[in-house]
């Protein structure tokens, strides 16, 4: 088995450098949920290399890009060869998230149809040196994107030695969407505390449940992780919003993190710095432990209780 | 909660009727999840065939789908209105 042989070659290569954070040793690190097992597929054994996350929510104007832009960062920063790809073909919107609008010459169908090679089109962060981005073209061509185009593309960054692959779904469920998440490995399932965004959540489940590559050859199933955003403590509290284990209960999966609405993120895009990278906001800080939650630590949730009132308050209402 | 909240409109945990809805529509959706896709139409081509001998409404066709693991069964139930005892009945079919 010539691919097994390759495989144990590069397990035996020692971490990219800077991974001093992060120890998770030569295997993709585990996820301690029964319900997410560890990505093993019997039919190659390339896919042990590098871990495929798929970001993807249904629902639009969730926090789809802003996530993937800070999980993305945030395994860079432990020291992860990360490649972070646009599937939104039509509506590319990563590269102005990660700050990288301008420098975008080729992208991820010119690599498709082999207007250019995969090198040429990757762009390397100016923040992280293992961060690189592939951004989703412009055209308006629906069926810019194939099967065998995206894996080829995704088989060559794995022989690229990247140990993560972020997959940023585009909403909706049609062919953008299915295949960004066709080839997953992981998902992250981000979720308002909203009902039209958990119900589409629950369709997306399902669809990885019975649409992904891991489904149809019958291996172990894509490991599935909730991400809230957009969480509002104080309206929790009143009644208003519905809480983690509401929304919780309804999935029936496990949540990564829970990301509090926050001032930061809209200054972060506005920026063109991933939320992550801004250690004052909350938001920030929250993606920074639903990453290290990704690799399997343990860590609790930070900003989920409203803001003690005052006296004032308390006694007048606020 | 302050001690002046009763002065205020009470309204009704909107997170509460929120979640109920949700885990109605959930639980349903999920139990349709892997049924054929013909389904549908194969509801309305049926509405489509009655309505020509009876007028009954939308809702009259109730398809369901019942996996017992080695075989499933569907489950197609016309409810006509107005009719004589008899008529009304169920339909069928195996598979």
């Amino acid at each position: 088995m010539n691919h097994e042989a390759e495989n144990d070659d590069r397990n035996a290569e020692p971490e990219p450098s800077g991974d001093g954070i992060q120890e998770t040793g030569s295997a993709p690190p585990a996820i301690p949920d029964s319900r997410s097992p560890t990505p093993e597929i019997a039919a190659t054994g390339a896919e042990k290399l590098a871990e495929i996350i798929v970001v993807t929510s249904g629902k639009g104007g969730v926090g789809k890009t802003t996530s993937s832009a800070s999980i993305a960062v945030g395994l860079a920063r432990r020291g992860k060869k990360v490649a972070v790809i646009d599937f939104d073909v039509g509506l590319r919107n990563l590269d102005l998230i990660l700050g990288c609008e301008r420098r975008v010459v080729y992208d991820f169908v010119n690599v498709i149809h082999g207007e250019c090679t995969l090198k040429q089109a990757l762009i390397k962060d100016k923040r992280h040196d293992t961060l690189f981005v592939l951004a989703a073209s412009q055209t308006r061509d629906k069926d810019a994107l194939t099967k065998e185009g995206v894996e080829r593309v995704l088989t060559e960054l794995r022989d690229e030695g990247f140990d993560y692959i972020v997959c940023d779904s585009p909403a909706g469920i049609e062919k953008g969407a299915y295949l960004a998440m066709y080839f997953a490995d992981c998902a992250v399932v981000v979720v308002n505390p909203e009902v039209s965004s958990v119900r589409d959540s629950d369709r997306i489940l399902g669809l990885l449940a019975s649409k992904t590559r891991r489904a149809e050859l019958g291996a172990a199933p894509v490991a599935q992780h909730l991400l809230l955003t957009r969480y509002n403590p104080a309206r929790v509290i009143n009644g208003d919003m519905m809480s983690i284990d509401d929304v919780k209960d309804i999935l029936g999966i496990e949540v990564v993190g829970v990301i509090p609405e926050s001032e930061g993120v809209l200054a972060a895009s506005n920026a063109g710095v991933p939320v992550i990278l801004d250690d004052e906001s909350n938001a920030g800080q929250a993606y920074e432990d639903a990453v290290a939650r990704l690799l399997g630590e343990q860590r609790t949730m930070r900003f989920i209780d409203a803001p003690k009132k005052g006296l004032f308050s308390r006694l007048f209402g606020g | 909660m302050g001690i002046f909240d009763f002065l205020r409109s009470r309204h009704k945990a909107s997170a509460s009727i929120a979640k109920e809805r949700l885990r109605i529509i959930v639980a349903q959706e999920r139990s349709q999840r892997g049924a054929p896709d013909y389904l549908p139409l194969l509801r309305r081509e049926i509405l489509e065939v009655i309505r020509k001998y009876v007028n009954v409404d939308m809702e009259a066709v109730d398809v369901h789908l019942e996996n017992d693991g080695t075989h499933s069964v569907l489950e197609l139930s016309v409810a006509l209105p107005g009719q004589p005892v008899g008529l009304a009945g169920g339909l069928r079919a195996e598979g």
